[in-house]
């Protein structure tokens, strides 16, 4: 890894900033990609259904081939991707603070920064939620998709957003049994379609019900469900215990913020997206000067708007760096946009982009850094 | 939203109503089956069919339309739809029973003449079933097309099979 001819650094070598990458270096920027893990791709590889979109989003088409096809794209492209490489600090005078694989620690000092770091999963904090077995939906993908390995013979899923709908699902398809998918709200979070494939394998999914606690000595062996008023509130005497062996905890996630907040980019607080996060304006460009941000670490979406996110601000990086006339970048952002507002349409995607919408009024302008 | 399907997570009959095909196309040979409700940004199956029998249009997140009487029922729009939510009947066969195609995700696949436990949209058991045929073209991309012969009653409400404990013919 040498700095001497980097134009862009992008962070997270996921569904954004693998995105990021290519439209950069198309463009003709010199790009190198900074992932800790030691694969890339991010959340893809362990997304085993068809997404949903038009054929411009690649409806259809699994997360994993997705997940292949965007590799090979920046490979011909020419964006170096650099595993195992954690970026601990990013300095005032935009100097990139890495630990390598190897150990080694480096100061890079690119032109421009694309952010690209994504989420995490939240916890859920109730009796018996240290034991083993209980553990993230994401987690559980992991297992079974990645590892082809099964957490536990029956599970418990907690939340109904689209994770907790197509992580139930995918236990089915591994062979693994969903005791019951509960959910504190009164109406299922994600798509219905999704809950339906669920529902005609059996899966109950409960809404307006909780995990009250779960039980064992050394590990998971059971849980009890309690059935939750309008006010969120327990209902007496609704307890049921089930037996399980695994708790899959998927109640949503939190944009991973933490290096713009170290570039002093501004914030603000939408619980709809995920709480705080970077503003941006429509070129994904944060606050900071020269620092853009791409996918969930803008508000947590799905892998379709984090790709699309990344591309704009791909195009918009190496246009400021003079690699495209702002004519022909303006075209390109045009396409990106139009792609961008399909999937923020309907009654999930709408309140998305109001959302979104507030962001970038408040990213516009001057930047402040 | 207080519908059934955002409650349960399964669509009612009142749901459904819009989405079933009527009894005399039925009993004219195979027609999709549509079971999409809810406005996301989605229009694969508009593409998928060779006859432009289905209609998404602007915005992508408008409703598929079927137009029941171009409607081949080829079941190519089966395996496409990301949210496993198209399935084709077939009422038009002489005596009691009619078939189902719908999208199959698992393995072991089922065998053609396996009985099979049939499950309606909530994953209850309503009957039997007898599996004719598995269709998994490379085009599905791994989401085979199982054809269940049930009996023509339960043509609207199976939804599922299961090979659990395998059902006894």
């Amino acid at each position: 890894m040498t700095q001497s001819d980097t134009d862009i650094i992008v962070i997270g070598a996921g569904p954004a900033g693998l995105s990021a990458a290519a439209e950069a270096a198309r463009l003709g920027a010199a790009v190198l990609v900074l992932d800790e893990n030691d694969r890339p791709g991010g959340q893809l590889f362990k997304q085993i259904h068809k997404f949903f979109g038009s054929k411009d989003h690649r409806a259809g088409v699994r997360g994993y081939a997705i997940g292949d096809s965007l590799l090979a794209e920046t490979a011909r492209l020419g964006a170096r991707i650099e595993l195992g490489a954690v970026v601990y600090a990013i300095y005032p005078d935009r100097r990139v603070a890495v630990i390598t694989a190897d150990q080694r620690r480096l100061l890079l000092n690119p032109k421009k920064i694309i952010l690209a770091t994504g989420a995490s999963e939240n916890a859920l904090a109730f009796p018996g939620c240290t034991l083993p077995g209980v553990m993230s939906a994401g987690a559980v993908q992991t297992m079974v998709n990645l590892h082809r390995v099964l957490p536990a013979d029956k599970t418990l899923m907690v939340g109904s957003g689209n994770v907790g709908l197509i992580v139930s699902y995918q236990i089915r398809q591994a062979g693994g049994k969903v005791a019951a998918l509960v959910e504190a709200a009164p109406v299922i979070g994600g798509y219905g379609v999704h809950a339906a494939k669920i529902s005609r394998l059996g899966v109950p999914i409960l809404t307006g019900h909780t995990v009250k606690c779960v039980h064992g000595t050394d590990r998971v062996e059971g849980a009890t469900l309690v059935a939750l008023d309008d006010k969120f509130r327990a209902v007496p005497g609704s307890e049921r215990d089930i037996e399980i062996g695994c708790v899959a905890i998927a109640v949503g996630l939190t944009p991973l913020a933490e290096l713009a907040l170290m570039c002093g980019c501004k914030f603000t607080y939408i619980p709809k997206l995920g709480g705080h996060l970077p503003v941006h304006d429509d070129n994904m460009e944060t606050t900071a000067a020269g620092i853009y941000v791409a996918g969930d670490i803008t508000g947590v979406e799905e892998a379709s708007s984090a790709m699309e996110e990344g591309r704009l601000a791909g195009i918009a990086a190496a246009e400021a760096l003079g690699r495209v006339a702002p004519s022909e970048a303006a075209v390109l952002k045009q396409a990106v946009w139009a792609r961008l507002n399909a999937l923020r349409t309907g009654r999930f995607g709408q309140a998305r982009r109001d959302a979104k919408e507030r962001i970038t009024a408040e990213g516009r302008g001057a930047h402040v850094v | 939203m207080s519908s059934n399907l955002a409650i349960c997570g399964y669509l009612s009959a009142d749901e459904l109503a819009t989405c079933l095909p009527a009894p005399e196309r039925m009993a004219k040979g195979p027609v999709a089956v549509i079971e999409c409700v809810q406005d996301i940004p989605c229009n694969p199956c508009e593409e998928a069919c060779p006859v432009r029998a289905i209609t998404v249009g602007l915005p992508i997140t408008s409703l598929p339309v079927l137009d029941a009487a171009k409607c081949i029922g080829c079941g190519v729009c089966i395996a496409r739809c990301p949210g496993l939510a198209i399935f084709v009947v077939d009422g038009s066969r002489p005596g009691d029973e009619g078939t189902i195609q719908l999208p199959y995700e698992a393995w072991p696949l089922p065998e053609p003449g396996e009985s099979v436990h049939a499950l309606d949209r909530a994953g209850r058991r309503v009957g039997t079933g007898t599996v004719e045929k598995v269709l998994s073209a490379k085009a599905q991309d791994h989401t085979a097309v199982v054809i269940v012969r049930v009996s023509k009653q339960l043509l609207n409400t199976v939804r599922a099979i299961s090979v659990e404990g395998r059902a006894e013919a």
